[in-house]
């Protein structure tokens, strides 16, 4: 642990910054001294704008609305980048620039939302250069947020538009035992990873259990700094000394804020554990052993925070009742298992037991060609949870995929489901997208078409594929 | 099928592999034959003694003894083959002890022979199987040398003998990953595979005067002799369209050799050159990205193009070939809904494979093949399907898994008189 703090001290030297941020200033109205210093919790700021377009009117469609609704012949209605109407039967507005789409015999659901995913910060081409998702210099990195290390022009964000993928979560990777801040992305191509920012998404925490950071660090034989942790032991202490700093800060920035005085040097990892203290940041923890998540249940209690969600979670389905109770949820694969131990008894039924169990249950991807294809994902976990005995409809198996990974990404009033109010990101399938046969042919993100399959104007074209072998070819 | 799987329950471990005289009848069966004679609707299929007897929608009297199985209207198709896996080397990928698909600290490369380390009874042959993967090619990976070894063909019914062809290939790694290893570039790449062609092909000779040859050792030259003179397949991996060009381009000045070549994500850029050179082609349909700088023309489409154009395509789950070789349907399916005819992709995952590694009596339900079949509960290629039952030399499969044993362990806990993690399953 004293190398990362050596390598903070340096950070340390940047006092509170004087920044009178509007957005931010929640720490100082609790004070009466208007000189108080803030600290600026969103010097990033999204500049995601929705694309501009006409109102749209889909009709005829067989509707999954991502909360558990089914309308076999129902119309959405999209006005100023909102949802504002869905139904059986709903008011035509009166409008010349109304677009109509007949979706007879078409599927229509909310967009798929990935919460796991590392686009950008591992894209294509996977060279060297672009290893940007595990800072991989410390096991404790709370420091480092995703969205620093995001390439916008990762082809690997057209093809998961193309799967019906409108919103996801960039994440650190998992070699650390806290690996950074997540970012919440809509999924529309941009310039900066600002320009793809979710307006209003809270930021997120990675941590990691289990065989990652110990195999990183401890068996790294010394290579990372740090030598620790060499054991699941080790993990949790490296967990608590950093939890214990993290209280102990608050507990310095809560004196300076009542009674004024010297503020607390910035300390950029202990400000990212603080927020998640405060309920700010949501925390989504790598943990596939069930042993290890009931641990951390324990852990979260002690230190007085909440996980949002288990990732990988592949024994999920051995504590789904624990899981249920606690109210946490498990991001999970179709049918990933085995590569390595913890991942050994993983079974076909995880998803749709853990939904069983009245848990929430999320089809997460942690992958570039998984995310292509999750609604096919769905498929497989539903099938075979019918298979073994459980009777789950498409509609309810919908919200593994949308209005469940919102809540664990703290959008759901947004997005996440086909509802009046909500952002316009909608997806019309060719098929029933349980079908491998199915493909998205339209995706709207916040109202705007943003891809077509049947028109390439539709299908946006990363720079680095720019004169290569396939340029703007189907993918 | 329920009442089938009941009656079958007690004889499944006995009937597998026994080759006991059995005969079956499976009625009601929409047959995918993979022959000319297509999809067959009503059909009924007779297994005889490890074979299939016949195909026939007529009414005549089924065979006196036979085991009848009602199909129900489904889905029956021979058995699938999975033409490029790592399925049985190993338990645990990143546990070493456990994995036995490269041997980068070996001096040995093309004597390798991943037959030796094929494990039947791995965990991952049964979820294989309950895929409906009935076949298996097995290929070692390379670990430092481009030639990564021997592999091997094999079926999924985890009983010991279950390996068809032990030495099935050669695999050589090529392209980048070729490159890396070789020692820096293609050119090295290709250097020592010339090299070491040439040292096999005047083996023994070479080695009466000197003990080492210009590439490959004593031994490793005598193992690379059957598939230096043509009469044994060398699996080429490759996916840049130079590449390609560059392997036909070999192939045409060693004309005996048997090539395959797996991969190929930009094998449609050269699809009329490998028609031309008759090197069929192992593909996942999957791969859409740039991956990699040899990927770049990476398209969903390039099954389609491919078999456009007369290439022998044969498909493959390439992602997680060790635990997900199953997977290679869905791959299938997502072929169809990018171009590829359904029968196309059938064939490729059945009759294709067994052409390309020549598994004479497998990949098709006709008179006298090998009696390896499935009976779906769905359309075999979506994802919502699953067999309900898999044949394998004329014999009923157990069902069963590591994986199914721990679903029914958690399936519907209930608080009982010891606590749950307190069981003791009998099987």
């Amino acid at each position: 642990m004293k190398h990362w703090i050596g390598a903070l001290m340096t950070g340390a030297l940047f006092a509170l910054a004087g920044c009178q941020d509007a957005g931010g200033s929640e720490d100082a109205a609790s004070g009466d001294d208007d000189d108080r210093i803030t600290i600026n919790k969103d010097p990033y700021p999204s500049t995601y704008e929705a694309i501009s377009f006409n109102p749209v009117l889909i009709t005829n469609a067989i509707i999954l609305d991502g909360e558990g609704g089914f309308i076999e012949n129902g119309s959405v209605l999209m006005q100023g980048g909102d949802i504002t109407a869905f139904g059986a039967d709903i008011d035509i507005p009166d409008d010349d620039k109304l677009i109509t789409i007949d979706a007879a015999g078409k599927w229509v659901t909310p967009g798929i939302i990935d919460n796991h995913s590392h686009l950008g910060v591992y894209p294509s081409p996977s060279v060297s250069a672009h290893n940007d998702g595990n800072e991989i210099s410390a096991p404790v990195t709370a420091e480092v947020w995703s969205e620093h290390g995001i390439w916008p022009q990762d082809p690997g964000f057209t093809r998961a538009l193309a799967g019906g993928v409108t919103s996801m979560q960039i994440l650190p990777g998992s070699a650390n035992l806290f690996g950074g801040r997540g970012v919440v992305l809509k999924n529309v191509p941009g310039r900066s990873v600002q320009d793809m920012k979710f307006p209003g998404a809270p930021y997120t925490l990675k941590m990691a259990c289990g065989e990652n950071p110990k195999r990183v660090y401890g068996y790294g034989g010394g290579r990372f700094p740090g030598g620790a942790p060499y054991s699941r032991m080790g993990n949790l202490a490296g967990y608590r000394t950093a939890w214990a700093e993290a209280v102990e800060y608050k507990r310095k920035l809560d004196d300076y804020l009542e009674d004024g005085g010297d503020p607390p040097a910035r300390n950029l990892e202990l400000e990212t554990l603080v927020g998640v203290l405060e309920g700010d940041i949501l925390v989504h923890m790598h943990c596939y052993r069930a042993d290890e998540m009931v641990q951390i249940l324990d852990l979260a209690d002690e230190f007085g925070y909440e996980v949002t969600s288990f990732h990988h979670a592949v024994e999920s389905y051995k504590i789904a009742d624990r899981l249920a109770e606690a109210g946490v949820c498990s991001s999970m694969w179709a049918d990933w298992w085995g590569f390595k131990m913890e991942a050994y008894d993983g079974v076909r039924e995880n998803i749709p037991m853990v939904h069983d169990a009245g848990a929430c249950a999320i089809v997460h991807s942690d992958s570039d060609i998984g995310i292509q294809r999750l609604n096919q994902e769905a498929a497989k976990a539903l099938s075979d949870g019918r298979r073994a005995g459980l009777e789950i409809s498409k509609a309810d198996a919908w919200q593994w995929l949308s209005l469940n990974p919102a809540k664990s990404l703290g959008v759901d009033e947004q997005t996440g489901s086909i509802a009046p109010g909500k952002d316009g990101d909608v997806v019309i399938w060719s098929a029933d997208p349980f079908s491998v046969y199915a493909q998205a042919e339209q995706v709207f993100v916040d109202g705007a078409l943003v891809f077509d399959r049947n028109d390439p104007a539709r299908q946006p074209v990363m720079d680095f594929e720019l004169g290569q072998p396939g340029e703007g070819d189907a993918k | 099928m329920i009442r089938f799987i009941f009656l079958f329950s007690l004889a499944l471990f006995t009937a597998a592999g026994s080759g006991l005289a059995q005969t079956y009848a499976i009625t009601n069966a929409k047959a995918w034959t993979g022959t000319a004679r297509g999809l067959i609707e009503g059909a009924t299929i007779i297994i005889v003694d490890g074979r299939i007897a016949e195909v026939r929608t007529n009414d005549a009297a089924l065979p006196s003894g036979a085991t009848v199985i009602d199909a129900e209207g489904q889905w029956v198709t021979p058995g699938i083959i999975s033409p490029f896996s790592r399925v049985g080397l190993v338990e645990v990928n990143a546990e070493s002890s456990t994995n036995d698909i490269a041997a980068g600290s070996s001096s040995y490369s093309v004597a390798l022979k991943a037959a030796d380390s094929f494990n039947p009874r791995a965990s991952t042959v049964p979820v294989t199987r309950l895929d409906g993967v009935t076949r298996l090619v097995v290929a070692p990976n390379a670990g430092d040398d481009i030639f990564a070894g021997r592999g091997l063909t094999a079926n999924t019914s985890g009983a010991p003998g279950s390996i068809m062809d032990d030495d099935a290939f050669v695999y050589i790694r090529m392209g980048e990953g070729g490159a890396g290893i070789a020692g820096g570039s293609r050119s090295a790449a290709w250097a020592r595979l010339r090299a070491a062609l040439s040292d096999a092909r005047s083996f023994p000779a070479r080695y009466l005067a000197h003990n080492e040859g210009d590439a490959l050792t004593r031994v490793d030259a005598q193992a690379f002799g059957a598939a230096s003179r043509g009469d044994q397949m060398i699996m080429v991996e490759a996916h840049r369209a130079s590449d390609i060009l560059t392997l036909i381009a070999f192939s045409q000045r060693a004309p005996q050799l048997n090539i395959v070549l797996v991969g190929a994500d930009e094998g449609w850029l050269v699809a009329d050159e490998l028609a031309a050179a008759n090197i069929p082609v192992i593909v996942d349909p999957f791969q859409n990205l740039p991956a990699s700088f040899e990927q770049l023309g990476a398209t969903s489409e390039n099954a389609a193009r491919l078999i456009e154009a007369g290439v022998i395509t044969a498909f493959s789950h390439l992602g997680d070939n060790t635990h997900q070789s199953g997977l290679v349907l869905q791959s299938a399916g997502n072929a169809v809904a990018n171009g590829v005819s359904h029968d196309d992709a059938l064939a490729a995952i059945t009759i294709v494979p067994a052409v390309i590694f020549g598994m004479d009596g497998l990949g098709a339900l006709e008179p006298d093949a090998i009696g390896d079949l499935v009976i779906w509960d769905g359309d075999p290629l979506e994802v919502m399907s699953a067999p309900t039952q898999v044949f394998i030399d004329g014999a009923p499969q157990s069902m069963e898994s590591r994986q199914s044993r721990l679903r029914d362990r958690y399936l519907g806990m209930e608080p009982g008189d010891l606590p749950y993690a307190y069981k003791r399953d009998q099987e």
